[in-house]
């Protein structure tokens, strides 16, 4: 009896103490938790209430106006230049960067012998942690002058000259920072984080599923092609949607090497700028309650936009894995 | 400050280690380092915010104002628009600005402006076998070569104006500065000045819409595109191109004459220029005279003429701190490439302190 007594008091009095930390951690954790809402709310009102102005003098045509006249007395901002070379060196680096990122996943996952799958799997994450400045000036030291001597030149001379498309080859610009090589330094950052997506997904195979094809005779390629990318296509698509997130933000690295030219580019060789880039280097010199400043801001806002739309498909695609 | 001090400190800090970490040793400590301490608790310090062009001459006047003025200068390099925003705000004791506020913005924000020193814009380019101020450009030349209406080096005009030269056939590749700056601000001024269509087209800013060429970021961006492209033209802060040795051109002034970029064609534009003007924003851009060269600017300070009661020391000491910086300070800044203010202006700048008024209504004396 007394024994019964003492088991069930001694609960009673833990629970206690138990409900009071429970309270506590929880009230704690969903604080944390509204408070990235609000944080992030926060951000997007500032954005947009900065941007008001600009989005109220120019309408809607600011979003497709090529203007960038930041002369007093004759200010005209537009969106159009800044919007299109985020959005078009981004595609690039994803299709630049895609393929060697399922190369490497693909190696990793199925091809390269298990001690060699750690080292590789290493330098692949060691990319991740370099720091974007790193990017920019290797970019603008290294990748321009090679893009402009060895790529630029023979493609303008072998595609230059086709009829519709030749334009996108052929370019003027004899500096080398360009559309393409911003394109091939974002491929580069956006590598890592592709491939490490790929492989994490594709090491969430079934084995059983993947020895059956083997069974039946499957080559790698077509275990790859038949198994694993049906198997995990979404995952993939949402890897590639994380990478193309980054890409779109990405500000030092692409202001070293895309020549920011507030202009319409007509070839991928020829100058242009990105949102990130744009505010970046203007925002310093701009007057507050300028209608500059308010358009950078509204840049910022679209930017915010154009990163929300791409990550919300992104994890919309991975939600099957993110359960 | 921090860097002149830390040997001291870190003495103190091993000695401290070194007996234990008792209060005796610490105390013991400060007091085998009298003058680092009291020199510290002393000093007064100024904080001033803006303009990077003439961030060199401040810090190097900064330095020497610890010893002479027993007075610290704290002047951050953020942009003239941020050095604008802050003193406005009057967050900072005073602003730099490379392109003058008009008249109008002064007064609504409460401001006086002065010049310090003056600099220039100069051109530099990369085209192999063409020496050091070899090259003769006109005003026009020069619109044409930014504005994308010459497109190779071996244009019969540039040629025309170069007899003497072997050009390069080279495709014209024009830098500029990608960040909005007060060098381009200048150099956007002349070529409006001088060309009707530039004034109209991309017209003077910060930052403008280049018809062609490639932006860089900072003076130091628009030397390596230069220096990496044969063929590229640019233009940069005449301090950063002489420090690095950079190629640059001879320029025709509005008298018809070419001019090398040196002191002496600087002096000669500082000499011609009217500083009775509101804000003494004096216009040293295209000016006439046989020697002139024609792309010079003064960089100014923004001061409150109406210091809350907190501020009237740092108004107070930002314009001691000009006023030693002005009367002993011109070597420093000839050393740096920069042009001392004359004499006259000088002696225009103390007068115009007078609008600084304290709380209370009076003037207040350095």
């Amino acid at each position: 009896m007394s024994d019964s007594t003492i088991t069930t008091a001694q609960p009673v009095a833990r629970r206690k103490i138990g409900s009071f930390g429970d309270k506590l951690f929880e009230a704690l954790c969903r604080g944390a938790g509204i408070f990235v809402l609000l944080l992030l709310g926060a951000i997007i009102l500032t954005l947009f209430i900065g941007g008001l102005p600009a989005f109220r003098e120019f309408g809607i045509g600011f979003i497709w106006s090529s203007a960038w006249v930041p002369v007093e007395g004759r200010e005209q901002f537009g969106a159009l230049v800044p919007v299109l070379g985020t959005l078009i060196t981004a595609v690039l680096a994803i299709l630049f960067g895609v393929p060697v990122a399922f190369g490497i996943a693909f190696f990793l996952t199925e091809l390269a012998p298990p001690w060699l799958r750690r080292p590789v799997g290493t330098a692949v994450e060691l990319l991740a942690a370099v720091p974007s400045i790193i990017f920019g000036m290797w970019g603008l030291f290294v990748l321009v002058p090679f893009v402009q001597n060895y790529i630029q030149l023979p493609f303008g001379e072998a595609l230059g000259a086709l009829p519709l498309i030749g334009t996108i080859f052929e370019s003027n610009n004899f500096a080398g920072t360009s559309i393409f090589a911003a394109s091939v330094v974002l491929a580069i950052m956006i590598l890592p984080f592709i491939a490490a997506t790929m492989r994490d997904v594709f090491l969430t195979v079934p084995p059983v599923y993947k020895e059956s094809a083997y069974g039946l005779g499957a080559t790698r390629w077509e275990v790859m092609k038949g198994v694993v990318l049906p198997y995990t296509r979404i995952s993939v698509v949402g890897g590639i949607m994380l990478g193309l997130g980054r890409a779109l933000g990405e500000t030092m690295a692409v202001t070293f090497v895309i020549g920011n030219a507030n202009r319409l580019a007509t070839s991928i060789f020829d100058p242009s700028t990105t949102i990130a880039s744009v505010v970046a280097m203007e925002f310093p010199e701009s007057l507050m309650g300028s209608t500059k400043q308010s358009s950078l801001l509204a840049l910022g806002f679209l930017l915010f936009f154009i990163s929300f739309v791409v990550l919300a498909a992104s994890r919309w695609l991975l939600r099957s894995r993110l359960k | 400050m921090r860097g002149e001090h830390s040997p001291p400190v870190h003495t103190l800090w091993r000695d401290t280690v070194q007996n234990g970490l008792n209060r005796r040793s610490l105390m013991l400590g400060a007091a085998a380092l009298p003058l680092a301490g009291t020199a510290m608790a002393q000093q007064a310090t100024i904080t001033g915010a803006g303009a990077s062009f003439p961030n060199p001459v401040y810090q190097r006047w900064g330095q020497a104002a610890r010893e002479a003025l027993n007075l610290q200068l704290n002047y951050q390099s953020i942009g003239s628009g941020g050095g604008i925003n802050q003193i406005t705000n009057r967050t900072v004791d005073f602003g730099a600005t490379d392109a003058p506020l008009p008249a109008a913005q002064l007064t609504e924000r409460n401001l006086l402006q002065f010049p310090t020193v003056m600099g220039s814009v100069v051109l530099i380019v990369n085209l192999p076998g063409v020496a050091d101020n070899a090259l003769k450009l006109t005003a026009e030349l020069v619109v044409d070569l930014f504005a994308g209406r010459i497109t190779r080096w071996n244009d019969p005009r540039i040629v025309e104006a170069n007899r003497e030269l072997r050009i390069p056939n080279l495709p014209v590749s024009p830098a500029y500065r990608a960040d909005a700056s007060g060098t381009t601000f200048v150099f956007t001024t002349y070529l409006s000045r001088v060309s009707e269509a530039w004034k109209n087209g991309p017209g003077a800013a910060t930052s403008v819409q280049w018809p062609v060429g490639n932006g860089a970021r900072g003076n130091e961006g628009v030397a390596n595109a230069v220096r990496n492209t044969p063929g590229a033209i640019g233009y940069t802060e005449n301090a950063y191109a002489t420090v690095n040795r950079l190629v640059t051109t001879q320029l025709r002034n509005k008298s018809g004459r070419f001019v090398v970029p040196d002191m002496a064609s600087f002096q000669a534009a500082a000499s011609q220029a009217n500083w009775n003007v509101p804000g003494m924003a004096a216009d040293l851009v295209d000016l006439s005279g046989d020697t002139v060269w024609p792309i010079v600017s003064p960089t100014f300070i923004l001061l409150p003429t109406n210091p809350v009661a907190d501020r009237v020391a740092g108004s107070r000491n930002t314009m001691r701190f000009f006023d030693w910086a002005m009367r002993t300070g011109g070597d420093a800044a000839r050393r740096l490439e920069y042009i001392p203010m004359p004499e006259a202006v000088q002696a225009q700048i103390r007068a115009s302190w007078a609008a600084v008024r304290d709380p209370a209504g009076a003037p207040i004396t350095i």
